[in-house]
């Protein structure tokens, strides 16, 4: 033991970010199923949206939108359950048993998943741009990074969540994402904009982190459709964002507390097939 | 269900301490309390003077714990890299934690298994490099849970060698192993303690252990050339004798029943003196089974 609380703890991020940052470059399928997949849907929306002779910036938010959902299944099939995989893989215990807090191993798969899936959904973004002739409008970079950043710690707040919450599920946490796949597609405006859904539909969608932040990035990158398009104003989405910010890591911190709480009275984190 | 059964144990600083017992006896329920994985449902324990319910992070800073076939670790890192990542949860600087897991890999022979992606290795190479997770952190006290589980005979022998070495390099340091393995736990332990259904039945040394069985020692020679069987009598500590003849390959079987070992050395000289040749010879002493047998009243497996 050679530093502080917080250099261990630091330390301890960067540890568990490795396996997903070094991952990617050790398992290169990533590119067909996490790049060209989703080029697929997004081609599908975009024709639609041509054929019905829409907007052109429509079919920006589709490009958009359809990189960002390489963030949705990074939250549901690697966040949400990556801690159940640890317990069945035999990590868990090691991990509960360093001198370090729980927080900075999921945050540390968060940093290292979020890394993974920004190069991902860029170079799905760019491609898309470029198939499909989309005007990017970078008026504001400050913004953007601004909105990125505050949409990706809320989102990955929630990430850190689910991982507590799936732990206490067991395997049938598994469905839980499935089921939350598509739905959430849909609700959070992944391929139109929510504000269509109606203001009360798309204000639950807001739930999900990445509904007022798909909204609010469409409104710094396309600017010509805020009058149609904008669900919130931006400022409020921002807002927004930072109070999700807050509440997610405050309910993840609690959830993974109550988790190994109840792991530790029950001997439930350390038997795997629970 | 009783896990654990008014468990009134004391490790001293120093000691690699054996926690023998079938399976399901309680012996991994007791490695989780002290380790913090597990909160004990009545009772006390404390690791290093800490409690393991309260003061949770100065225990975790003095411990590491090892199990026998364990899978931890991603596949699609490297050795190194796993090792290198493990002990970063215990803050230990790269620069550090490289060089004490280039050390342990030399020690057990995973050289050349650094750079080689974890889910390639064997399962003893597996197990080798999760001792060297568990012992990279350099801690106080290590808690081995059956280490040795499903290894073959060498890899089990190298990690019992390391942990012999690492204990007895500095006094400081303190083991908790659990078995059942009569053999290891007799082989490494200063002292055992015998559990089964959630009790600890006996606690004290290997050969205090054994004395609890009435059993003597038994000596068997397999001698040729043997002319006359007296004289035997006049020897001290020596209970009885007795001899079988084989004639097909012209030894004489000799077992002596001993009172006291010391008389081994009388024994062997005066047959030599007959002018006698000795083939084999044997020696038979109750072993942790029989003390196990003699306290639970059945075997170990």
């Amino acid at each position: 033991m050679t530093d502080s609380y917080l250099m261990r703890n630091l330390r301890a991020v960067r540890g568990r970010a490795y396996p997903r940052l070094i991952g990617s470059t050790r398992e290169p399928s990533w590119f067909v199923f996490d790049v060209i997949l989703p080029l697929f849907t997004i081609a599908g929306y975009a024709y639609v949206y041509k054929f019905l002779d829409a907007r052109a910036e429509l079919i920006g938010y589709v490009v958009l939108g359809g990189a960002m959902t390489a963030f949705w299944l990074n939250i549901l099939w690697s966040m949400a359950s990556q801690l159940y995989w640890e317990k069945e893989i035999g990590n868990l215990p090691l991990y509960l048993m360093a001198p370090i807090s729980r927080m900075s191993i999921l945050a540390g798969m968060a940093v290292g998943g979020l890394f993974e899936t920004t190069i991902q959904a860029a170079m799905t973004l760019a491609i898309g741009a470029i198939a499909f002739n989309v005007v990017f409008s970078l008026a504001s970079p400050v913004m953007l990074l601004v909105v990125f950043v505050v949409t990706m710690i809320a989102l990955y707040g929630m990430g850190m969540m689910f991982a507590s919450l799936y732990l206490l599920l067991g395997r049938e946490a598994y469905h839980l994402s499935a089921l939350m796949m598509e739905p959430v597609y849909f609700a959070s405006g992944f391929y139109f904009p929510v504000r269509h859904l109606g203001f009360w539909a798309a204000a639950g969608a807001s739930v999900i982190p990445i509904t007022l932040g798909l909204d609010a990035l469409r409104q710094i990158i396309f600017p010509e459709g805020i009058a149609e398009d904008a669900f919130l104003p931006l400022n409020t989405e921002i807002a927004l964002l930072s109070g999700l910010c807050v509440v997610f890591m405050v309910l993840s911190r609690y959830a993974l507390r109550y988790m190994e709480y109840l792991g530790k009275t029950t001997g439930r984190l350390t038997l795997r097939w629970q | 269900m009783t896990a654990l059964d008014s468990v009134d144990l004391r490790i001293n600083k120093g000691e690699l301490f054996g926690v023998l017992g079938p399976n399901g006896a309680g012996k991994t329920t007791l490695l989780k309390i002290l380790s913090t994985l597990l909160l004990p449902t009545s009772g006390k324990a404390y690791v290093a003077g800490f409690d393991v319910e309260k003061d949770l992070l100065d225990v975790r800073k003095r411990i590491n714990m090892v199990s026998g076939g364990e899978i931890s670790g991603y596949g699609l890192l490297t050795v190194r890299e796993n090792l290198w990542m493990f002990s970063q949860f215990y803050g230990i600087k790269s620069k550090e934690a490289n060089a004490r897991i280039e050390e342990l890999l030399g020690r057990f022979g995973l050289t050349e298994k650094a750079k080689e992606k974890v889910r390639t290795l064997s399962t003893g190479q597996r197990q080798k490099m999760n001792v060297i997770r568990g012992f990279v952190t350099n801690p106080e006290i290590v808690f081995l849970d059956e280490p040795t589980l499903g290894l073959d005979v060498n890899a089990a022998r190298a990690v019992r060698d390391f942990i012999v070495d690492w204990i007895r390099s500095d006094r400081s340091r303190t083991v908790l192993l659990t078995t059942h393995y009569m053999m290891e736990a007799d082989e490494l332990c200063d002292r055992i303690a015998i559990i089964d259904d959630g009790k600890i039945l006996a606690c004290d040394t290997p050969s205090n252990l054994k004395r609890m069985v009435k059993m003597n020692t038994t000596l068997t020679l397999s001698v040729a050339g043997l002319n006359e069987i007296a004289g035997f009598d006049t020897i001290q500590g020596l209970n009885s004798y007795s001899q079988t003849k084989d004639v097909e390959s012209s030894t004489t079987k000799l077992r002596f029943v001993l009172e006291d070992e010391s008389c081994v050395s009388d024994i062997v000289s005066k047959v030599v003196a007959e002018g006698s040749k000795i083939m084999s010879l044997q020696k038979t002493e109750p072993t942790l089974e029989d003390v196990f047998i003699k306290l639970v009243g059945r075997g170990l497996e």
